[in-house]
């Protein structure tokens, strides 16, 4: 069998939260060795659970993200939101904020390819983690540094999240019912996975340029500019005709028909969107209804002109249907439609069953389940899941000893002094 | 330019619309040379597709068209034709890339499948995007945004529980299966670099969004771990302030209280009001009536500030806020400007307009705009003549529709 594509890169994780464990993800499953480096003394937020030990009863009657909504003897390890995004990973722990776990941090930079990390812009800069100190370890490391507004923004020192960025770049006014006011707009992390994405994106450029000219380099990216991109209309729009857009909901400028519809069942719904005649004359044909010969109906523009009352009549019909029935008998006819899926359904969709979507996760500490699985298929080198989501200090031994050849002696002396270990020390609650 | 990431990366382009130009978009800017090849005649769909410069249809001047196509070259080509097929066969075995987003079965129905791509170039990437993917029941099936957000995203817990389902923006999730599909067809092409393997890639859109990693897919893990499934509707916690408030110039966005209840108040002024031990027992952040009494103290405060103004200080003070923007304010926004997040674009039906420009810096080896998205065919007599055609040769293709 092939190499993986990134078979013989060593990737430092040092990220949190969201945005960079997924960029870590993806460098993994596409055969990079990941090391997660992590620290028994230190709880990040948001990243292994909200709390490191959480009671039941903390948990508020609700799961808590936690197999059988129990955070067990090591809730790091069984916490859902870590854990989708933990398998293919390597996980050490080390104390970097102590003289002798940073030089352990600064071997490891030596033999690395690439550090990623999203911690707080101060948390780094604390610690002296800065390029110029890691080119002294390893010159041509690549280091990318994912942040909120970017690593020379005026407002690198703010704390970030996606949710808060998100109505800085347009986008609030973009979504939501158009009928209300931006206080009632729900919250968009869209700008999350679009980092992530990038980031590895940006990281194998980087490799290549490296591999070509010798040269590491400093990768700055942030969950701002990474999401702006991805609104290029209203962008456009406004650059070219000075118009500010506002949201349409679910519907299209062009498009009509275009809308969630109610479906039989509780709380159950499909999409349809009907572009031009052509689709138009589909939709008839598999609605099979008299209303649709309605001369109101009879052109793009009338239809649009007529939304309101479409609608109505649209959802009339879909509510005698079930979502699935709805999508067949549409698409059969050329027409864009599909169920709107809740976690359950959407673990039974034919089409991701057929193609092998779903992948079987195992990890000691929480058990085998099924997981979201890959973005992409590779004819040659197939993604797979080689080992399920890591534990915290899972490989300790095999980094300490094998990458970083350390002895019995000193190994030892790590475990004594709470570098080595896997679990949180005890005054972490 | 040489110092460009993938200046060394050579891509037939055979994508329309909206995720293939963003993958192959992604790629340009940060160096790669792709060739767009477009039906003589019409050219890309995304040329009818608004918004339009001056609001004119005209397919030369899309917003959209010109913001995705941005550093390709542009030829047209009959791809039906025996001519047409010899010259993609030509630009395919000198390529190291080919990305295509027809409808699955179409690259094999011309003769330019992967089984017949892989013997012209052993080495290359081929990356096939598509709405479903190229195998499987709903291979044929039409996607919407709608579809791809509502199948393998979280729309069903999008909006308010007693109405139905809302989408994000525009097409942000099929512009996300683009930058997905761009990150595959870089590691593809790295993966045939340095370990020889050229290989086809398959890209659904539907997968792109259903193995996103976000709220949505840390909700299908808990799904398994305990059967939870999350609600529709916004997750507001007890503590304060949490959402988006008015201010005086508009709307402002916090998450704040609990623990770090004392940043808000820093933020505030310590005015006299919050100096009571009340607000500091461990009842407090769950207490409905401090809540009330608090909003009207806080929205008295925003009230009295613009957006700006509170982020400076809600920041400053260690809260997790933003000021609700709208995008004319973006494109004057001086921290994105002083950063160079945008950039001037010189089109020849357009003239200077600004552009979303590099989504991330690159320290070494930066984003550049080379050239504006192409005009239809404007790039016929170079690309055809570094391939050896001669300009009788040209007008031959031309006269026969192949070009």
């Amino acid at each position: 069998m092939a190499n993986l594509p990134l078979a013989g890169v060593r990737v430092i994780d040092m990220t949190v939260v969201l945005a960079g464990p997924y960029c870590a993800m993806m460098l993994a499953d596409m055969g990079a060795e990941v090391i997660l480096v992590e620290s028994t003394q230190h709880f990040p937020p948001q990243t292994r659970g909200i709390n490191a030990r959480p009671t039941r009863d903390m948990l508020r009657n609700r799961g808590g993200g936690y197999p059988d909504g129990d955070p067990g003897k090591r809730p790091w390890n069984r916490w859902a939101h870590f854990n989708v995004m933990g398998r293919n990973k390597h996980s050490m722990t080390v104390d970097i904020t102590r003289p002798e776990g940073m030089e352990i941090f600064k071997r490891l930079v030596s033999v690395s390819d690439v550090l990623v990390e999203n911690y707080a812009a101060d948390v780094m800069d604390k610690l002296g983690v800065t390029y110029e100190m890691l080119k002294r370890q390893k010159p041509d490391i690549i280091f990318a540094k994912l942040s909120g507004w970017g690593d020379t923004s005026k407002y690198r020192n703010f704390r970030a999240m996606a949710q808060s960025i998100d109505v800085m770049l347009g986008h609030s006014f973009l979504r939501g019912y158009p009928d209300m006011d931006q206080t009632e707009v729900t919250t968009s992390v869209a700008e999350d996975p679009a980092l992530g994405v990038q980031a590895a994106f940006a990281i194998v450029a980087a490799l290549h340029h490296r591999n070509r000219t010798g040269k590491g380099q400093v990768l700055d990216l942030c969950l701002a500019e990474g999401f702006m991109p991805y609104m290029p209309q209203a962008f456009m729009d406004y650059s070219m005709n000075g118009r500010l857009q506002g949201t349409l909901g679910n519907r299209d400028p062009v498009a009509a028909p275009c809308g969630v519809y109610r479906c039989l069942g509780d709380d159950k719904w499909v999409s349809i969107m009907v572009n031009g005649d052509e689709e138009w004359k589909g939709f008839c044909r598999a609605v099979a209804e008299d209303w649709t010969k309605d001369e109101r109906f009879g052109n793009p523009l009338s239809r649009q002109r007529h939304q309101d009352e479409l609608d109505k009549l649209v959802g009339i019909w879909t509510s005698r249907h079930e979502g699935y029935e709805v999508m067949y008998l549409l698409q059969k006819q050329g027409v864009a439609a599909g169920p709107l899926l809740d976690e359950a359904a959407v673990y039974a969709d034919p089409q991701l069953n057929a193609r092998g979507f779903w992948v079987e996760e195992s990890q000691e500490d929480s058990g085998t389940h099924l997981y979201p699985g890959f973005m992409w298929k590779m004819s040659k080198t197939p993604p797979v899941v080689r080992r399920g989501p890591v534990r915290m200090g899972e490989d300790n031994e095999y980094v300490y000893r094998k990458v970083l050849g350390i002895g019995d002696a000193e190994y030892e002396k790590l475990v004594e002094t709470g570098h080595i270990g896997i679990d949180y020390a005890p005054h972490i609650k | 330019m040489p110092n460009q990431a993938l200046y060394d990366m050579k891509i037939v382009d055979f994508t329309r619309y909206i995720a293939g130009p963003a993958c192959t978009k992604l790629l340009a800017d940060y160096g790669a040379e792709v060739i767009k090849i477009e039906r003589p005649g019409t050219g890309d769909g995304t040329r009818s597709m608004g918004p339009f410069y001056h609001d004119e249809p005209h397919p030369e001047k899309s917003g959209l068209f010109l913001y995705l196509n941005t550093n390709k070259r542009g030829i047209t080509l009959n791809l039906k034709s025996k001519m047409g097929k010899e010259i993609v066969r030509e630009l395919i075995r000198k390529a190291d890339v080919v990305v295509e987003n027809f409808k699955p079965g179409v690259m094999e129905s011309l003769g330019l499948g992967y089984d017949e791509l892989e013997k012209l170039n052993p080495n290359l990437v081929m990356t096939s995007i598509s709405n479903f993917g190229q195998t499987g029941p709903y291979r044929d099936f039409k996607i919407s945004e709608m579809m791809a957000f509502g199948m393998g995203g979280p729309m069903y817990t999008k909006g308010l529980p007693e109405r139905e389902p809302v989408k994000y923006g525009l097409t942000v999730t099929i512009y996300h299966s683009g930058i997905v599909a761009a990150l595959a067809t870089m590691v593809g092409f790295y993966g045939a670099r340095y370990q020889g393997t050229g290989q086809h890639i398959d890209l659904s859109i539907l997968e792109a969004e259903a193995g996103t990693v976000d709220g949505r897919s840390n909700a299908l893990v808990t799904y398994q771990y305990n059967g939870e499934l999350p609600t529709r509707g916004a997750v507001v916690g007890a503590q304060y302030p949490q959402g988006t408030f008015p201010c005086s110039d508009g709307y402002f966005r916090i998450t704040a209280g609990g623990p770090r209840f004392p940043n808000v108040v820093n933020m505030m002024g310590n005015p006299p009001e919050l100096k009571d031990p009340k607000w500091y027992t461990a009842k407090a952040p769950n207490d409905p009536a401090l809540k009330e009494e608090f909003m009207e103290l806080f929205l008295g405060f925003t009230m009295q500030h613009t957006k700006m103004e509170l982020f400076e200080m809600g920041g400053k003070s260690g809260n997790l806020c933003a000021p609700v923007l709208t995008l004319d304010e973006v494109f004057r926004d001086p921290s994105f400007n002083e950063r160079g997040f945008f950039t001037e674009v010189d089109h020849p039906m357009t003239g200077k307009l600004k552009y979303p420009g590099r989504p991330f810096i690159m320290g070494d080896s930066p984003w550049q705009l080379r050239r504006p998205a192409p005009l239809l065919g404007q790039h016929n007599g170079e690309v055809y003549s570094e391939l050896g055609y001669s300009k009788d040769d040209l007008i031959r293709l031309r006269e026969t529709g192949v070009i």
